[in-house]
């Protein structure tokens, strides 16, 4: 499989528009100094200089896609991501490293867990939450052409072990069933980023213990797909949503929007950080400390879920 | 320049002060800093950009980007003279029919990008002069900033960028007026020595008399751009906040003004020289 910067590179020799940017945050990017030259500019430790100097860059055509720490390039720059590149409709797309969880040992400083909900809420803007550095991959051609302004979540882990990603479209999700030929599921877990990986083995856990489940891999918390939602709220007796980010503003507000929206009722476990950051320390041991392992997934909703109880 | 061509821009610098004089009701507009930086605008449209509705599509044209957007009726009324706004969009200033309102905006044709929040066009200028430069190309991109702007640390960071990216194509320009809001900058945030700040972030700076078009001549003279310095330029231009109108000149409370109609036909005529209007209308104070 090629990885993030091999797909870039590939993308940025086919297409002169593209411009690799960084705020001095190489980790993703570290070979393309040298194989694009005059097209990879790191502005230094800048990241509104860097946002509004790609608001520039794309007034004359050029596609910038730039590299910072998630919370630094949504919260530092964000009056430069809203004003710059949102009022201005502009196609940038910005790579938010080590989002969420991600960020383990670093502390609340770095813990991007309010991206999406202000990401989202810039008119204009897409959501990419890629499951897996396959996922992102997969996506990278169709969101750098988009000429929607792009936020990415960016996530380097590999794959998600026994998990095939379908093809990409924007603004779909992707859903598995324990059988596709059941329309109804005891319950739905919808899902977005890496967390996907817990989610996908809650899903086995649960089957283990008898129960069907969907698994929405939410993809892009926006544009949401309001078909799965509302089939998932429609076919599913409890829907649960998963994100390591604020619970207010993320995946379970965009449910329960679209939900009211739609006039249609559910019963929802969220499944997030309610009114606090989360305990610094490495990636397995914030997962276990929050309780976001598959299993305990798998036993939280098996409490919920009365007939298991 | 002749004497005969700075009679000519004097005569523009006129005629886009009474469109801002004329701006300053019904609603009002941002009065004081837009007759501060009118020379500055009248100047640069006739005598250095080369930009121009024949030309809005050129990829090598030059650009002006104004900061300091609440100025933006000095733009509206050169634009005007030069011919490429109808004066009757002016009557629609604040109207939900047009976009012609406190802060520029891409739907009137030359302005480059929307501003209003301080401190974000240097850096926009910044990604533009960096597209010029990876063409290979040596147009002109100006920015015009105000200077309580200057207060706002992303100013300062763009240019830290620009020196280092060797941006000798852009040109920072400082409509010193000496006052922010509603305070003069010496007792707020001074910024004197303002000249040597700017040297010291490796710029190329000329100080000179931001009303008077032969000292802006020369002093642009010596900066040129894309001169293989690899150093941004940088034009600190003094200048009188409400320029021209000595009723509201230098007032700290004269920034934002929204006259009487009555008020409005006094001050066209003591633009002119007739006579000093009273001024009764409550200033505004932004605090």
């Amino acid at each position: 499989m090629k990885n993030y910067e091999q797909t870039l590179l590939e993308l940025a020799q086919a297409d002169e528009r593209i411009i690799v940017m960084t705020a001095e945050n190489r980790a993703a990017i570290r070979n393309l100094p040298n194989l694009l030259p005059g097209r990879f500019i790191d502005t230094g430790i800048t990241e509104q200089t860097m946002v509004g100097a790609a608001a520039g860059l794309a007034l004359r055509g050029r596609v910038p896609v730039l590299h910072a720490l998630a919370t630094f390039l949504t919260l530092r720059a964000f009056e430069f991501v809203r004003t710059d590149v949102g009022i201005g409709g502009l196609p940038v797309k910005l790579v938010g490293g080590v989002p969420g969880f991600l960020s383990d040992g670093n502390g609340p400083t770095h813990q991007a867990i309010e991206d999406v909900s202000l990401m989202r809420g810039i008119p204009g803007f897409h959501v990419f939450c890629p499951a897996d550095e396959e996922e992102l991959v997969l996506a990278l051609p169709q969101i750098i052409n988009s000429p929607n302004p792009t936020y990415i979540r960016h996530n380097a882990l590999k794959t998600v072990a026994g998990y095939e990603h379908e093809p990409f479209e924007i603004g779909k999700a992707e859903v598995r069933r324990t059988s596709e030929s059941a329309t109804h599921q005891d319950v739905a877990i919808l899902v977005y980023g890496f967390l996907l990986r817990e989610a996908w083995e809650a899903k086995a856990r649960l089957e283990a213990e008898g129960l069907s489940v969907r698994l929405v891999n939410v993809r892009m918390p926006k544009p949401i797909d309001v078909d799965a939602v509302l089939s998932a709220a429609r076919e599913t007796s409890l829907l649960v949503t998963v994100e390591d980010h604020f619970l207010t503003g993320g995946l379970f507000s965009i449910v329960s929007e679209t939900l009211v929206r739609h006039g249609q009722t559910a019963d929802v476990l969220p499944i997030a950080l309610e009114e606090r950051w989360f305990k610094p320390a490495l990636l397995p041991d914030v997962l276990r400390y929050e309780g976001f392992t598959g299993e305990q997934i798998a036993a939280r909703i098996l409490e919920r879920l009365p007939v298991h109880a | 320049m002749t004497q005969e061509e700075i009679e000519q821009l004097e005569e523009m610098a006129l005629r886009v002060r009474e469109h801002i004089v004329r701006l300053s009701t019904d609603g009002g507009c941002f009065t004081g800093a837009s007759l501060s930086c009118a020379d500055l605008i009248v100047y640069l449209y006739n005598r250095v950009l080369n930009v121009g509705p024949h030309n809005f599509d050129a990829p090598d044209r030059d650009y002006l980007f104004l900061s300091k957007g609440h100025d933006v009726p000095a733009l509206y009324g050169t634009f005007v003279e030069l011919g490429w706004l109808a004066a009757e969009r002016l009557r629609h200033h604040l109207k939900t029919d047009d976009f012609i309102y406190w802060h520029p905006n891409r739907h009137i044709p030359g302005i480059e990008f929307h501003s209003g929040s301080l401190g974000h066009l240097p850096s926009v200028a910044v990604g533009v002069a960096m597209e010029c430069k990876l063409r290979g190309l040596n147009n002109r991109i100006v920015v015009i900033t105000g200077d309580g702007e200057l207060d706002e640390g992303t100013v300062w960071e763009a240019l830290l960028v620009a020196q280092a990216k060797k941006l000798d194509n852009l040109l920072f320009i400082v409509d010193r007026n000496h006052f922010q809001a509603n305070i003069r900058t010496e007792e707020l945030i001074p910024l004197e020595p303002l000249a040597p700040k700017f040297e010291a972030f490796g710029a190329r700076v000329r100080r000179v008399d931001g009303h008077d078009f032969a000292a802006l001549e020369a002093g642009l003279g010596e900066l040129s751009g894309s001169d293989g310095s690899g150093q941004p330029a940088v034009l600190i231009a003094d200048t009188v906040r409400g320029r021209g109108l000595p009723s509201i000149q230098e007032r700290a409370d004269r920034w934002f003004c929204n006259f009487t109609h009555e008020e409005v036909a006094e001050l066209l005529e003591e633009l002119h020289g007739q006579r000093q209007a009273t001024i009764a209308s409550e200033a505004l104070i932004v605090r």
